[in-house]
């Protein structure tokens, strides 16, 4: 059992001993203000995240998360700001673009056979290109429901809030375990990381399962869509640019193989939360530069590879040598 | 062995496209392929088309062979940072030339070692390995920069960028020298047959003893080497390093290049020369969307088109429906892993 | 449990099966009674794994019938035979290792509770069913974490309470020990008693003997026949497998006699061995001698010359080249030394499927001259065009993609890739697999011409009067043991089958020695 948890236990283990040296190093640190603006400030990442780790799981990636986010914005703003359409309607219509966009790439990568990096590859430049011919300036967002939103938190005393972009972010992720744990369609999932071959032998519905995938990232991309904008209150066509990159990195931290298979959906909440961590240290700091936070990043990324490749080849070892188990 | 009379027919299509795309932008401006010579140096549409290309062009040289041996390298965007950074960080801290070209190209090769050491030692999937230098990469230019655009003055280094070399643009020489080299490279020695022949076929390589871990860190090492040169030329266009802007989805647009000149992703053959085609014709349709007024926004769009196109060209769903010309014929993969009694 | 009027479990009749003109599969039956164990034998391309396929739903077969307890069927697809009560468990055992036990054993069909997948209720049932089998492990764990033995129990497990009247087994115990082979037979026993048909694959005899009730031998995808296990003497078993009457003298070629064993050899391997994977071995090889390498599948010999080529490492032995004690790290190493390997699996291992027939050829003596030093590309020319003339290498130019040759071609390719580079010593694996008739004479010419010009050479066969023709020594494998040599008047069809057919248990220790290795 601990070895399927090992990775987790060393993300928890990061994140936790990270915050402790930052409480212990700067007074204000350990509040639920910050704690708080951490949830928030992530929030975006972290639900487009919870989309990628399923992608990774069943052994895929999706390049196309960022633009979908930066398209989503986009539409948002044209929808409502210049069709007049309410809010409400709009975030539907968002999520539906965000799923069929992804189920779309999906069909693309099962049918045809194709690498999913070079698919959706080009489900970015689409994604990216179509929000650039939308429109190319920062389009703000004015209606009113936006700031009410934004007013929706739960605040803890002491200054604190838990913001709907954080509410939804602890939403998406305990919905995504629901999903990832208990339900066939996750298991399938596993299945289909675990290897394609046996999955479908066993009965797997494959394509089924793919397109899924692909869907359930492009709707939580447009989930995270939402989020940005509410956050942001502008719709900007170069927005979330590199997010896919941070979202990879946060499923990485957060113990999931990048071959799929194997990786737990609450180990990629550590691996976000570990990633704005790092930039609220820096922050607080005053005198640190940005530039640490990708080298910090970057080094995280290697070690946890590293840990990774490790820990499969002591599995592998084991499974050579039946007579000891 | 692209000069065979079968290498030549089979590159058409890519001749072909950078043909009509270069067509089509002079039916759109009839001065699209008058160049004239200014202060000892060519200008015109049709050489702004090569120098802009330029970058990704070098890029394309080096992810080429990385395709080849059925890899990919994410992180030529962020050495083009690095390199660009040294560069410029050192000639403003008052260094001479060669110091700098030395420390800058060294860069590249470093952060090739590194990727190829981790595809070929540590035996970590291409994308992933080239993953953290694209993450972390960024980071060390920043660090370089001090977070800073860093200009400086020295005409020497801005030659580089903006000087040109027989009247020709110095990056549309240096992007020449650079093909010529890698060309002389492998294909007077055995490399690219070697480099070939991983990409086919690993295990087989192997078993003829064919040394394939010293050949994936060379194709890392020279990829890195030739984003570093393609990091100089920018650096010295624009005079200054931006370490976070500098290179920026690059390595994008070199996999695209790659793409487009008709090598595979699933590695083997490669046409060196074909693959700068392929950043010509990118450049070339780049340059026509933005003659002919549309929004520059587009190009991701046209891009992305193209992609899919040459793509579902190469899929294996389709060429095992198809008829396959000569020569060509589809690997089909093993739907078993292969019997062996020990584990 | 045998219904003396019931129709069979499973009768196939007249069973066909081609692959582009290849006849896998030519009129076969099998019968397959409740409640027996079956074992279905044969060597490569015998057909077996044609008539799984085609039993499971993955091939459509040509002509024939199947039918189930009386009733014809015809399985489209792996789903569909899994509803016809016929379950499948390979080699390769095809479950997840990431999954956990329990959820391997109901992928697909997980026990639900509102909606959701009932964890608890899933692991409760695992137990049970593994209670079943004797098993009583952590169903919570990932599959990976237990041995073969126990995966391959858990995916009998699934592939039966998913309903299996029959129950095939696939090469089950190719990596099992023989504790872990004891522990399945109990479960194979079981099964049998609940009434169960199992057709049990397998390449070694004493199993075969120690579980099934019935043998059926497929040859050359004809049925050789179907025998009780007790009538069948062991002689007689290998006999209809191989293909021989034992009384038909087998031909020999002209041997070198006048090669001198006090001479020293060329490679001597001492105590070489790989644990699981082939016993230590001691051999002993002079140039312009071919030792052959006789076994049934997965006896060891393919193992022995994977070993014998630096492929994968020795952890046990010697290598001495020349009189020199030296390391054979892997394939390169095994270049230097003028060694060659001509794979079994030509086209995974063997090939560089996209490049042309030339660059297969130089590919070898190019990588051992290093790629600073390219070989000229007339030199290559002419290397290429040299050996296709030599080795009458059927193609239009030495530019084709090797891939697009037919396989006798491509054999004589990888070959023509070794001569190149003029070794002292070459390894072959079934050299003339899969090739045609015409090619497959040429082949053995090679050899032996290759052989008189003071080659040495190992070669792995399956064609027992093959090895007989060219061999100067016959080692017989069994049990990834090296168990006999067989020299001079021994070396026959009929000792190399006697051989391979005796009894006597493998020794835990190393074989018996060697004959010529002297102190």
């Amino acid at each position: 059992m601990i070895q399927r948890f090992l990775p987790l236990i060393v993300t928890m283990a990061v994140l936790v001993v990270g915050f402790l040296l930052c409480a212990a190093q700067f007074p204000n640190f350990a509040s639920l203000r910050v704690v708080g603006n951490l949830l928030t400030d992530n929030a975006f990442v972290g639900i487009a995240a919870a989309g990628m780790t399923f992608v990774i799981l069943s052994g895929g990636i999706d390049l196309s998360v960022g633009a979908v986010i930066g398209f989503t914005t986009v539409l948002l703003a044209v929808l409502i700001e210049q069709a007049g359409i309410h809010p409400m309607v709009a975030f539907a219509l968002a999520l539906i673009v965000g799923a069929g966009f992804g189920a779309a790439m999906g069909a693309v990568i099962h049918w045809f056979q194709m690498p999913p990096f070079i698919v959706t590859l080009a489900g970015m430049f689409i994604a990216r290109g179509v929000s650039f011919v939308l429109t190319t300036d920062s389009l703000p967002i004015n209606h009113p429901l936006y700031s009410d939103l934004n007013e929706v938190a739960w605040r803890f005393s002491g200054g604190g809030r838990l913001s709907l972009p954080a509410m939804l972010l602890l939403g998406v992720f305990a919905l995504s375990m629901l999903l990832a744990h208990w339900t066939r369609f996750g298991a399938n999932i596993y299945a289909l990381g675990g290897n394609r071959h046996s999955a479908e032998l066993m009965g797997v519905p494959v394509a089924r399962t793919t397109v899924g995938v692909y869907a359930l990232s492009g709707l939580l991309a447009g989930l995270a869509g939402i989020v940005f904008s509410l956050y942001t209150g502008a719709g900007y066509s170069l927005a979330a640019t590199g997010v896919e990159l941070d979202t990879i990195t946060a499923v990485v931290i957060g113990g999931t193989q990048l071959t799929g298979g194997y990786g737990l959906v609450l180990g990629t909440f550590g691996g976000v939360l570990i990633q704005g961590l790092i930039q609220t240290y820096i922050t607080f700091d005053g005198t640190m530069s940005s530039w640490w936070t990708k080298i910090a990043i970057g080094v995280l990324l290697f070690v946890f590879i590293l840990l990774q490749k490790g820990l499969l080849a002591v599995w592998s070892d084991r499974d050579g040598d039946p007579a000891e188990a | 062995m692209s000069l065979s009379l079968s290498g030549s027919t089979r590159n058409l299509p890519q001749y072909g496209a950078l043909v009509a795309v270069l067509l089509a932008n002079w039916l759109l401006f009839p001065d699209f392929f008058s160049i004239r010579l200014q202060d000892g140096r060519l200008f015109g549409s049709l050489v702004d088309v090569m120098n802009r290309g330029a970058p990704v062009a070098l890029l394309a040289i080096g992810m080429t062979m990385v395709i080849a041996t059925r890899g990919v390298d994410l992180s030529v965007g962020a050495i083009m940072a690095i390199s660009g950074a040294i560069a410029a960080t050192m000639t403003q801290a008052g260094w001479g030339l060669s110091a700098v070209l030395a420390a800058s190209l060294a860069s590249g090769l470093l952060c090739g070692l590194w990727n190829g050491v981790l595809v070929a030692v540590l035996r970590i999937q291409p994308i992933i390995a080239t993953l953290i230098l694209m993450v972390a990469g960024r980071g060390i230019a920043q660090l370089v920069t001090e977070g800073q655009i860093v200009t400086f003055v020295s005409p020497d280094l801005a030659a580089i960028g903006s000087g040109s070399f027989l009247t020709v643009p110095m990056p549309v020489v240096l992007t020449v020298a650079m093909l010529g080299l890698t060309a002389l490279l492998v294909r007077m020695t055995a490399l690219g047959l070697m480099i070939e022949s991983v990409g086919v076929n690993r295990l087989s390589s192997a078993y003829a003893g064919v040394n394939t871990p010293v050949i994936l860190i060379a194709v890392y090492v020279w990829c890195g080497l030739c984003a570093a040169v393609a990091g100089l030329i920018v650096t010295a266009d624009i005079r200054g390093a931006d370490a976070n802007n500098a290179g920026l989805w690059l390595e994008l647009d070199a996999i695209l290049a790659v793409v487009v000149g008709g090598t595979s992703l699933l590695g083997g053959r490669f046409g060196l020369l074909m693959s700068v085609v392929g950043a010509a014709i990118l450049q070339a349709m780049n340059t026509g969307i933005l003659l002919s007024g549309f929004k520059p926004e587009f190009n991701l769009i046209v891009k992305a088109a193209v992609l899919l196109v040459v793509l579902l060209a190469q899929s294996p769903a389709l060429t095992t429906l198809l008829p396959r010309p000569r020569g060509a014929q589809p690997i089909k993969p093993h739907p078993v892993a292969p019997k062996r009694t020990t584990p | 449990m045998t219904h003396p009027h019931a129709p069979p479990l499973l009768a196939i009749r007249g069973l066909s099966k081609a692959f582009l003109g290849v006849q896998a599969l030519d009129g076969v039956d099998f019968t397959l009674r409740h409640g027996e164990v079956h074992a279905l034998l044969g060597e490569n391309g015998a057909g077996k794994s044609t008539l799984i396929k085609t039993l499971t739903g993955v091939y459509q077969r040509d002509g024939g019938t199947i039918a189930l307890c009386g009733e014809e069927i015809a399985p489209r697809s792996v789903e569909d035979a899994q509803r016809l009560n016929i379950g499948t468990v390979y080699q390769e055992v095809n479950l997840l290792p990431n999954l956990s036990v329990a959820e391997n054993l109901f992928l697909g069909r997980q026990p639900m509770r509102f909606g959701l997948v009932d964890r608890a209720a899933m692991r409760r049932r695992a137990r049970v069913i593994l209670d079943g089998y004797g098993l009583s492990i952590d169903v919570a764990a990932p599959l990976q974490r237990f041995s073969v033995a126990t995966q391959q129990i858990v995916a009998i497990a699934r592939a039966v309470d998913m309903s299996a009247k029959v129950l095939i087994l696939d090469e089950p115990t190719a990596s099992l020990d023989a504790q872990e082979v004891a522990v399945l037979f109990d479960v194979m026993r079981g099964l049998k008693a609940r009434g169960i048909g199992i057709v049990f694959v397998t390449h070694f005899l004493d199993q075969v003997y120690a579980v099934c009730d019935r043998i059926t031998v497929l040859r050359n995808g004809r049925l050789v026949g179907e025998r009780r296990a007790a009538d069948l003497p062991r002689l007689d078993l290998v006999a209809m497998m191989l293909g021989r009457e034992l009384e038909a003298a087998s031909h020999r070629l002209a041997q070198p006699e006048e090669i001198d064993d006090s001479r020293p050899p060329l490679v001597r391997f001492q105590g070489f061995g790989k644990t699981r994977s082939v016993a230590p071995f001691d051999l002993d090889i002079r140039p312009g001698e071919v030792v052959g390498l006789a076994g049934l599948l997965g006896s060891g010999r393919t193992e022995t010359a994977r070993l014998a080529f630096g492929v994968d490492r020795a952890d046990s032995g010697s290598v001495t080249v020349d009189g020199e004690k030296t390391q054979l790290r892997g394939p390169r190493e095994a270049v230097r030394l003028g060694f060659g390997y001509c794979p079994e699996d030509r086209k995974k291992e063997g090939i560089v499927g996209a490049l042309s027939v030339r660059e297969n050829i130089i590919l070898a003596l190019q990588a051992r001259q290093g790629w600073l030093k390219p070989i000229p590309r007339r030199r290559q020319q002419e290397i290429a065009d040299r050996f296709i003339r030599l080795l009458d290498i059927r193609t239009p130019d030495a530019e084709r993609p090797i891939q697009l040759l037919s396989g006798g071609n491509q054999q004589k390719a990888l070959l023509a890739r070794w001569l190149a580079t003029e070794p002292r010593f070459l390894i072959l694996d079934e050299p003339t697999r899969g090739i045609d008739v015409g090619a497959h004479a040429e082949i053995i010419r090679l050899i032996e011409r290759l052989c008189a010009d003071g080659m040495a050479l190992l070669v792995v066969s399956s064609e027992l009067e093959e090895i007989v023709a060219y061999s100067r020594r016959v080692i017989v494998l069994r049990d990834r043991h090296h168990v006999d040599v067989l020299r001079g008047e021994d070396v026959s069809v009929e000792r190399i089958v006697a051989s391979i057919a005796s009894e006597s248990p493998p020794s835990p220790v190393p074989p018996s020695p060697v004959a010529e290795v002297r102190p």
